[in-house]
């Protein structure tokens, strides 16, 4: 369900992340320094990046984009990028849809909500994909179900495993029933590479709600969550508004998921790819070839 | 085939007086033994299953229930499963694999429960699990959407062999109303916003998201005998395709949505 939850997130950093060549980035210094939403110190683009987005003061972990998530897991900061060509388009006529995409495509630099690549990760080789917060925060259309789909469909093919950035305000309401099917055609290619006896890492971030939470997000091997992520099946504000309470401060967060039994684990994302490159050496994943 | 504008039969989707699941698993299946519970928390009373026989054939029925009169509504919780709803579905659906009876879910509700308990007890895993086992179900299952289908809270009970819906019912993403104040900020726009979804019977059978539309003839005993025949010739036709066969079609039925 795609109500803003905006709201309750950090601003986005105001700075220039490598490899992004669209507009918002051009325009912006690129020895930026950007306060922390959380404790407020300043923090240089430099650090930033090498601290792979996390402040160093508190440990507030800023959101990225899908592109440099997928760097940030691997091996020399490079993938091979899959399925780049899948577009969405307007299923339903939905009025004013092309013009959202359109300015979706330019915030985030991207086609679509999902980017999907091979990565090597402690140099094992998997298939990762990773939402965009900047797409319309994350939300689930026929591409990205598609793009996630053919993701699965490949890993399953190639016996590799598959790590997941799980990031979503919901279903594409603009795509209607074309969008809440993609929960189902999502689900049946995770269990097609279940069945195959693949591993499937989960990692959810802030925020993994909606129609994503509720299929591929929670049908992983293992679910990891970023500290202090949202992650539930209905945003906080709907709860409010619902039940007319206020909901506690750490209600639906990472930790609370943790106590509850519903994540495996929290991983500080500075310490995300070796945690992954151990799972992936646990589970047999292999060796890439360097030759 | 209707005459109803999109808004017309949202709201008769949710119309008082028309027939719930208790309804359809009274009139189209004999000797129902309701079974109860999750195994793990508690039985959720929006969610009603258990054993029937259908034209001499058992089957599995699992159906959302409304209610009908204030008090019964509030008892079933106005048909919002909570998750130990679509645990118990899932419960009975992997009993009905074992021995090979095919399911029949009946959906109809406005949305899966949102709250604190359903969110502490896991609301997102319990869907997610729900279409994940129904993806892999071993055994035939329908989902007929008798009133409203609300999002992922009638998707967890709809990853099926075959969708049908009676005419005027929806099966929609998210409510008119929540579209037309998520999107638009205008709760005026609630007609405008059931027209641009495409939620109505037709329009899903015309996007692949429906097998069937089946007209409701004022929900009377022919409907329901009509109804009957159709459901057991499906399963009857069901019975015949091998599970791999069977699990592969279902898997094509959503893959082919783009």
């Amino acid at each position: 369900m795609g109500f803003d939850i905006r709201k309750f997130f950090f601003r986005k950093p105001k700075i220039a992340l490598e490899g992004q060549e669209n507009e918002t980035s051009a325009s912006v210094p690129e020895k930026a320094a950007i306060k922390c939403d959380k404790c407020k110190s300043l923090i240089l683009s430099d650090d930033l990046e090498s601290g792979a987005y996390v402040c160093a003061k508190c440990g507030c972990h800023m959101k990225i984009g899908a592109r440099d998530r997928l760097k940030l897991v691997s091996d020399g900061g490079e993938f091979e990028e899959l399925f780049a060509d899948v577009v969405g388009e307007n299923p339903l006529g939905f009025p004013d849809y092309e013009a959202k995409l359109e300015k979706a495509r330019k915030a985030s630099g991207e086609k679509e909500a999902v980017v999907c690549g091979v990565v090597s990760v402690c140099e094992r080789k998997a298939v990762a994909f990773a939402m965009d917060y900047r797409f319309m925060m994350g939300s689930m259309g026929s591409a990205a179900g598609e793009k996630i789909t053919l993701a699965f469909e490949y890993a399953t093919e190639h016996d590799l495993p598959v790590i997941g950035f799980a990031l979503s305000g919901g279903a594409r309401m603009q795509e209607g029933i074309i969008s809440l099917m993609q929960m189902a055609k999502t689900s049946g290619a995770v269990l097609k590479h279940s069945d195959k006896g693949l591993l499937y890492i989960s990692v959810l971030t802030d925020p993994t709600t909606g129609g994503v939470s509720a299929s591929f997000a929670f049908e992983a091997d293992i679910i990891i969550a970023e500290p202090n992520a949202l992650i539930g099946f209905a945003g906080p504000r709907v709860i409010e508004q619902t039940i007319k309470q206020k909901l506690p401060a750490d209600f639906q967060r990472a930790e609370f998921l943790l106590k509850k039994g519903f994540i495996d684990k929290i991983v500080d994302r500075r310490k995300l790819k070796d945690t992954l490159g151990q799972i992936l050496k646990m589970h047999g994943a292999a060796e890439v070839d360097y030759e | 085939m209707s005459e109803l504008t999109a808004y017309e039969i949202a709201m008769k989707s949710r119309e008082k007086g028309r027939p719930t699941a208790l309804d359809y698993i009274e009139k189209i299946t004999e000797n129902f033994i309701e079974l109860h519970g999750d195994r793990r928390f508690a039985d959720d009373r929006s969610v009603v299953g258990g054993l029937a026989e259908l034209s001499g054939r058992p089957v599995t029925v699992i159906g959302i229930e409304k209610g009908k009169e204030t008090k019964e509504k509030v008892d079933r919780n106005f048909g919002y499963a909570n998750p130990e709803g679509y645990r118990k579905a899932m419960r009975l659906m992997k009993q009905a694999e074992k021995f090979r009876r095919p399911v029949l879910c009946f959906v109809d509700t406005a949305g899966a429960f949102c709250g604190i308990g359903a969110e502490e007890r896991g609301q997102a895993e319990a869907i997610a699990s729900s279409i994940l086992g129904m993806m892999g179900l071993k055994t035939p299952v329908l989902s007929i959407i008798i009133g409203e289908g609300g999002s992922g809270g009638a998707l967890g009970l709809a990853a099926a062999d075959e969708v049908w819906m009676t005419e005027t019912s929806t099966y929609s993403v998210i409510s008119p109303e929540g579209c037309a104040s998520i999107l638009w900020k205008d709760s005026s726009k609630v007609r405008e916003a059931a027209s641009c979804l495409k939620l109505t019977a037709d329009d899903l059978k015309a996007l692949g998201a429906v097998e069937r539309v089946l007209e409701e003839n004022g929900f009377s005993d022919e409907f329901f005998a009509r109804l009957k025949s159709d459901v057991s010739a499906f399963f009857e036709e069901k019975s015949k395709v091998g599970t791999e066969e069977l699990t592969e079609a279902r898997y094509e039925r959503f893959r082919k949505i783009k």
